[in-house]
């Protein structure tokens, strides 16, 4: 059993709360207006009968104190980087710089209007310009849009670019290569684009070979999509031979770069021959991740893709100094938002970038690769290492030496709760079973890291000695495990008045 | 580096343990030539000051709709945000967070997205509303996706009255699908009439979508339409990219909708130059299978204590791979969040003088601009709080005097429709004072 005098999980006074709709009182209500200054009329005087709603009934009627107590309280059932270590595995989970928040809410960036004349938005432009030639450099591309609203958005982007480029040379093509250690939105995102997704094997090493590629190119492939690093925390040292074997039959490399923190000012996915590269602003450029969501998911690609970038784009005027959104461009694949982009996100991205400068965003890269590596000696004698060689920003292990014991990777990530951790992801990639995917960031300290590997030194044994600690975790999470089937086989997707009330 | 706290001291610990000369051997798996051999072309990093400095000089270079009178509209609105939206969505709890995929740590964020589905069926009058989406025009996307899926038809009929972005997001979207899509012309209500949306359904249509209120402003017959396409076998897409005017307007469930898909930035989000942005997504109970996008659905824990969890996973990308319902990962749960506290605020009271507001300041304009010489609405029907101007004078040439002003007067519609190239788009919410839309008045007056 953990030692409550040194473990930071412990329990606290945590507060019940009923939904919004069952509080509040008739009449009460947090929000004023200011006194009307124009003549006040009914809104059936203004507006067709038959055209307004009769009632609004089931929205909640509560004070200004209501609501921020509501919302307090179910904070608390939250964990966040800011309440401790969270090692979610490919989703780089590293701190997020509060001052970011706080110029994005600058009046010039939270109240500009889009479509305000471009010569009324010259800081915002100027801002999305150089972001662009900075990601640019990181990436090793010529060019990157900024539209996307999330990675996935980013990957449609980008297999949409694909297939435009084929197709302006008279054939689409009609498959696309995808290791099986990739997310699976490469797939879900190359069948949108009507494509058919042919599986690749990792090879003994958790790469995939240059054998497996040729067997399967064809000039019938559009692309093959790579995330480098892998899923499997490790780098596709056969990239450049791949991208060659691929490019040799017309096709183009996509590469994935959820992981690029690992990367970033050491290696450019554009030197290794990546045609497009997308990159999750919420991961490696410290926007929050808010519970999930807003990201983004800038989308890099070379030259000869560019005709086919989403308008509009932002340039410099010609032989001027200012900035200006173009969306004059014919071979474009369109939009995929409306609006230039998720502009909060990309100032968040921009100040990130700003603060790190190049020797600091190396610096992140380096440390985050250590942090990792460091777990991954110090767990390796207690958990099963996936792959037994030195790792990029994560490590995965698996739960094979805790099976024997009746204890699996689910129990062991419930238990790190109790510990005062976030688990790492679980069962994923797909083709690890039981895997345990571990990714701490360059954003925690060696005391953090060793907390964290004491407490899984301890669950391990636990896992030997008092196994049914384990397999009954969390102990002390506001709830107990929770029974999904049943969420799944009966949906209660959203409240509902009580019959009569 | 202030987020960086691992000192080297630290460092040669931790590489003596992994038993590791340096940190550059532990890259010793990218081969040497594909090494980056120089710094990245970067500025040097910037001390918080500094930092603060240069992106205030940026900022400042904007107009904002707080030192500018703005009558900008067109899909993303100037609306009050109370205080506490900011404050409570700053917490860590909830900004560091990620997706609850472990829910006995994540009731908060789960809890708070239950409630942003139920406000989202009871503002649209749908049985079920996902997560939420990236923003408004992909999620009408999305749904028109969805249609085809549920259908098997490839024909789309839509409104010209859509917002033309969201138009060309469709259309970009259905390019990729393989399906056609038709447009329904606008009348001179300013609205589509349903004669016109009949002729535009087939047997082959997947689904007629309209957003409502539409782009101009005006209120779509929804009832009609939903007929036309229900007739033909279609479903009935409603799109609302100002949900405020749902405080106010029937809800599109009650008039016949089988999706409705919106923009969320008028609750509450602030304008933040078009994004991030909140897309809705509500449909009816037998589609809820077809839905993109994360759910959350309301369960128990082993004590029997009610909770909130990620559920119907089986329509998605980590577990169907390419036969996903969607490609869609996450959502954009913070501004949910921020949605939900805002209509928790507001209240159905709250809501609805909102809205009967945003309709009087915009009715009196309305009637204000008309009267000046060389100016007349467009269009004959109702509108909502955005209205077309018909200008004698080049709507550029009035902007740019207007601009001199300290005025933003709209949008020149002559951007996205040739036909209404003498028109500009004129949006007024609770945000103006009276003396603004005077000072338009007079300023368009003015114009020479």
């Amino acid at each position: 059993m953990s030692d409550p005098r040194t473990t930071v999980g412990t329990s606290g006074l945590i507060f019940n709360e009923p939904l919004l709709f069952e509080q509040g009182s008739p009449g009460r209500v947090g929000f004023s207006l200011p006194p009307c200054e124009v003549p006040d009329k009914p809104a059936s005087a203004l507006l067709p009968a038959g055209l307004l709603r009769r009632d609004l009934s089931g929205l909640p009627e509560l004070s200004e104190v209501d609501v921020v107590r509501h919302f307090t309280r179910m904070s608390q059932w939250n964990f966040g980087i800011d309440l401790g270590f969270y090692p979610l595995g490919s989703c780089t989970m590293k701190y997020n710089p509060r001052i970011n928040e706080d110029l994005v809410r600058l009046k010039g960036f939270a109240q500009a209007h889009p479509y305000q004349p471009d010569e009324l938005a010259q800081g915002a432009l100027q801002l999305l310009w150089e972001l662009e030639r900075y990601l640019a450099d990181i990436l090793g591309m010529d060019r990157v849009s900024l539209q996307p609203a999330a990675g996935a958005h980013g990957e449609l982007l980008g297999v949409m670019m694909i297939r435009a480029y084929h197709q302006a040379r008279g054939n689409p093509r009609s498959k696309i290569l995808i290791p099986e250690s990739a997310h699976g939105t490469n797939p879900a995102s190359s069948a949108l684009c009507g494509y058919r997704v042919i599986p690749v094997k990792s090879g003994p090493r958790g790469v995939v070979e240059p054998e497996a590629v040729a067997a399967l190119m064809d000039e019938d492939v559009a692309a093959i999509m790579l995330t480098n690093p892998n899923t499997l925390g490790l780098f596709e040292e056969h990239v450049v031979d791949i991208a060659e074997i691929v490019h040799a039959k017309g096709g183009q490399v996509y590469s994935d770069g959820a992981n690029l923190n690992a990367i970033m000012g050491i290696t450019r996915p554009g030197d290794w021959g990546a045609d497009v590269i997308h990159v999750n602003l919420h991961k490696t450029f410290s926007q929050p991740h808010g519970g999930g969501g807003p990201g983004a998911g800038p989308v890099g690609v070379k030259r000869h893709l560019a005709p086919f970038l989403p308008v509009p784009t932002v340039e410099k005027q010609k032989g001027g100094e200012g900035f200006l959104l173009d969306a004059d461009r014919p071979k474009s694949v369109g939009k995929v938002r409306a609006f230039s982009s998720s502009f909060g996100v990309m100032v968040r991205a921009y100040c990130y970038i700003r603060s790190l400068g190049p020797d600091g965003l190396k610096r992140a890269a380096e440390m985050a690769v250590l942090n990792a590596n460091y777990l991954r000696s110090r767990l390796a004698d207690s958990y099963q290492l996936a792959y037994d060689r030195p790792c990029m920003h994560e490590a995965v292990f698996s739960d094979a030496k805790q099976l024997p014991h009746g204890v699996k990777t689910l129990d062991i990530a419930k238990r790190l709760m109790d510990y005062g951790f976030h688990p790492p992801t679980i069962y994923f990639p797909l083709i690890v079973p039981g895997a345990l995917m571990i990714e701490p960031t360059e954003t925690e300290s060696k005391e953090t890291l060793d907390q964290f590997v004491d407490a899984m030194l301890a669950i391990a044994k636990e896992a030997e000695t008092e196994p049914e600690t384990v397999t009954s975790a969390p102990h002390k999470a506001k709830l107990r495990r929770l029974d999904e089937t049943r969420a799944a086989r009966q949906p209660v997707l959203r409240w509902r008045a009580k019959p009569g009330s | 580096m202030r987020y960086i706290p691992s000192t080297d001291h630290d460092r040669d610990a931790m590489l003596q343990a992994i038993g590791a000369t340096s940190v550059e051997a532990l890259f010793a798996t990218v081969p040497e030539s594909m090494r980056l051999r120089r710094p990245l072309r970067i500025p040097p990093a910037l001390a918080e000051a500094d930092l603060v400095r240069l992106v205030q000089g940026l900022a400042g270079q904007n107009a904002d709709a707080e030192s500018w009178s703005s009558f900008l509209g067109a899909g993303c609105y100037n609306h009050f945000s109370p205080a506490v939206i900011h404050h409570l969505v700053s917490r860590g709890e909830f900004l560091t967070a990620y997706t609850p995929y472990q829910p006995e740590i994540s009731q908060g964020t789960l809890q708070a997205l239950y409630e942003y589905q139920t406000l989202v069926c009871l503002l649209t009058g749908m049985d079920v509303s996902n997560a939420s989406m990236y923003e408004g025009a992909s999620a009408t996307a999305e749904a028109i996706l969805m249609a085809h899926r549920i259908t098997g038809r490839r024909g789309v009929a839509v409104a010209r009255s859509i917002h033309p972005e969201y138009r060309q997001v469709a259309q970009t979207y259905a390019n990729q699908a393989g399906l056609r899509i038709a447009e329904i012309p606008v009348g001179e209500s300013g609205t589509v009439e349903p004669a016109q949306a009949a002729s535009a359904v087939s047997e082959e249509t997947a689904c007629l979508v309209v957003q409502y209120p539409n782009f101009f402003g005006g209120i779509e017959e929804l009832e009609a339409l939903a007929e036309t396409a229900h007739r033909a076998g279609a479903l009935f897409i409603v799109c609302v990219a100002e949900p405020v005017a749902l405080g106010l307007l029937r809800s599109p469930g009650e008039c016949g909708a089988d999706i409705v898909t919106g923009e969320g930035q008028g609750l509450g989000t602030g304008m933040n130059y078009g994004g991030p942005a909140l897309g809705f997504f509500a449909t009816r109970e037998r589609h809820v299978r077809h839905l993109p996008g994360r759910l959350v659905g309301e369960t128990v824990d082993q004590e029997g204590r009610t909770g909130y969890v990620l559920t119907l996973a089986t329509r998605e990308q980590h577990i169907r791979r390419e036969k996903a319902t969607s490609n869609i990962c996450t959502s954009q749960s913070l501004i949910a969040l921020m949605a939900t506290i805002y209509l928790a605020s507001l209240g159905p009271r709250g809501l609805a003088e909102l809205a009967r507001r945003n309709l009087l300041m915009a009715d009196f304009a309305r009637r204000q601009l008309g009267k000046v010489a060389g100016v007349e609405p467009r269009f004959t029907g109702a509108t909502f709080n955005e209205f077309v101007l018909r200008m004698k004078r080049p709507p550029a040439r009035v902007l740019a005097q207007l601009r001199k002003k300290r005025i933003l007067g709209g949008l020149d519609l002559g951007r996205f429709y040739p036909e209404y190239a003498d028109c500009l788009l004129v949006c007024v919410t609770e945000q103006h004072r009276r003396e603004e839309i005077e000072a338009l008045t007079a300023a368009l007056g003015g114009v020479r």
